[in-house]
């Protein structure tokens, strides 16, 4: 790991004017990204702003939903009884993501800002136009098994690998930045941004911006939610295709509301407006779900190693609605 | 020796010799490993990992990946396991670290020690000491389903049976 100047800030305020005027000053919470790729040498920082004093920590109710400080860790939102309550789709997500002592020092702020997994922007001898902008995409002619089937471009075709997010979409939340001008509330939708002509940018953060919390709106899904993650080995792996399904049933069964998501196929992660749309006010059946996989997958485009998700990706889908439903396995 | 691009260029406006600028390199910290306090000075980017094993020659946590994939360094801080190789370790100021080395009581082993020796949890044993405190963390967090959360640590002689065999011994023999 190259050497780098450290920062231990304990106001806000600090910590944000010291990343400001520095180009490669980053933050540090829990590390458990950062510090690996420092280690790879994928990112080279000057300084290292070590976040970890600021009092961002809490999770406390706020307009009637929950306020996730942006240094909770992903097990403390994981385990917490207003989480395990009111948000269980969120507590699902968390737990199918990465292990327990990694979930132990992972942050939700750290989280929001994990970098793609893709093996060439790893790997220092390819081409990678996240690392290093122009220098081609190593992944759409190679090895893309793990690769998009949605939103990417001719310059990346990269996923975001968070677990979080995808539940954190489904729910509509809002994430709350800190910068030199101020706060702003950015909507979940607009946070990850897709690859375009600049995959260097996963997110929408501005230089000097502070992610200090994410609000959850009040809870809604409570009950019928299933996050369901499909990888390589039963745990402990980045998802090939997970879909968070939370439904809003009616005592005859009709879905009054309906959230999907799906992780593992976008650079951002992916809701099935489309698919929701269909399914409101019809009743919670294989056939309607079934029906809507087929609407989510509408424009999707595989490459060479990634076709298996074509099929992979609604079955994942129909699965999770039918888990969420509460009902058998579909026939 | 390395050095920051700052303390570098301000070693040579000082005319400093690089081993006297290196030493503002270093910061202060202070610790606790297994009950007893350490101050040092240390560089920034020495994970808790390599100073557990390279300066403070507890060896017993191990290096398999350095990258957060084994589970081989786990330790707990402040009671929570984590991955060391993956802390820096100036992020554990004021901690109390707890590493294998700190389980026994003198000439007496930790149950999870005994259960890992009696079901032969271990062939090579190089993610030993990683998987007991782990194991040693699950149960104290309540966890039911032992395989799913030892999913951090990894046995690559694929001891797994006999490694949860000794954590559900342990676990249905708790008081």
């Amino acid at each position: 790991m190259n050497p780098f100047s450290y920062a231990r800030p304990t106001e806000t305020g600090t910590a944000i004017k010291t990343q400001a005027k520095e180009s490669q000053a980053f933050f540090l919470a829990g590390g458990t990204n950062l510090i690996d790729l420092m280690k790879m040498g994928v990112v080279n920082p000057s300084t290292l702003i070590d976040i970890n004093r600021l009092p961002l920590k809490g999770i406390e109710p706020h307009a009637g939903g929950l306020r996730l400080g942006a240094l909770a860790t992903n097990s403390e939102v994981a385990d917490h009884p207003a989480v395990l309550k009111d948000y269980p789709l969120l507590s699902l997500a968390f737990n199918a993501g990465a292990s327990p002592q990694l979930r132990n020092m992972a942050t939700v702020g750290g989280n929001l800002m994990q970098r793609t997994r893709c093996s060439y922007f790893f790997d220092l001898t390819m081409p990678c136009n996240k690392r290093e902008p122009g220098s081609g995409c190593g992944a759409i002619d190679g090895i893309n098994r793990m690769h998009a089937l949605f939103g990417a471009s001719d310059k990346c075709i990269a996923v975001n690998p968070s677990d979080m997010s995808v539940a954190l979409a489904a729910l509509d939340a809002t994430v709350r930045v800190r910068g030199g001008a101020g706060e702003r509330a950015i909507p979940f939708h607009e946070f990850h941004r897709l690859p375009g002509d600049q995959p260097e940018l996963d997110n929408t953060l501005r230089k000097g911006e502070l992610i200090t919390a994410v609000d959850l709106p009040p809870a809604v899904f409570t009950k019928n939610v299933y996050y369901l993650k499909v990888r390589d080995r039963t745990s402990y792996a980045f998802a090939l295709v997970s879909v968070a399904a939370a439904l809003d049933l009616d005592t005859a069964g009709r879905i009054r509301d309906v959230r999907l998501a799906m992780g593992g196929v976008a650079h951002k992660p992916w809701r099935l407006y489309k698919a929701e749309d269909f399914l409101k006010h019809k009743a919670a059946t294989a056939e309607n779900f079934r029906a809507a996989a087929a609407i989510a997958m509408e424009g999707a485009k595989a490459y060479r190693y990634n076709q298996f998700k074509l099929r992979l990706a609604p079955n994942t889908i129909l699965e999770a609605l039918t888990k969420a439903a509460g009902t058998n396995t579909p026939s | 020796m390395a050095l920051t691009p700052g303390a570098l260029l301000k070693a040579a406006e000082q005319k400093w010799d690089e081993k006297f600028a290196d030493a503002f390199e270093k910061v202060p910290l202070h610790l606790e490993v297994n009950g007893v306090a350490h101050s040092l000075m240390i560089e920034p980017r020495i994970t808790l990992l390599d100073l557990l094993r390279e300066h403070l020659d507890l060896t017993g946590t191990k290096k398999g990946c350095d990258r957060g994939q084994c589970g081989a360094c786990t330790v707990h801080a402040d009671g929570v396991r984590i991955n060391s190789c993956l802390s820096l370790a100036v992020t554990n100021e004021g901690k109390k670290i707890a590493t294998i080395e700190g389980l026994a009581r003198g000439e007496e082993l930790h149950p999870m020690q005994e259960a890992f020796i009696k079901h032969d949890g271990f062939q090579c044993g190089y993610c030993t000491s990683g998987q007991i405190m782990s194991a040693v963390a699950l149960l104290r967090e309540g966890r039911q389903d032992v395989r799913e959360f030892m999913s951090g640590n990894i046995c690559r002689c694929g001891a797994y049976s006999n490694i949860v065999k000794a954590i559900e011994d342990v676990k249905n023999n708790q008081v």
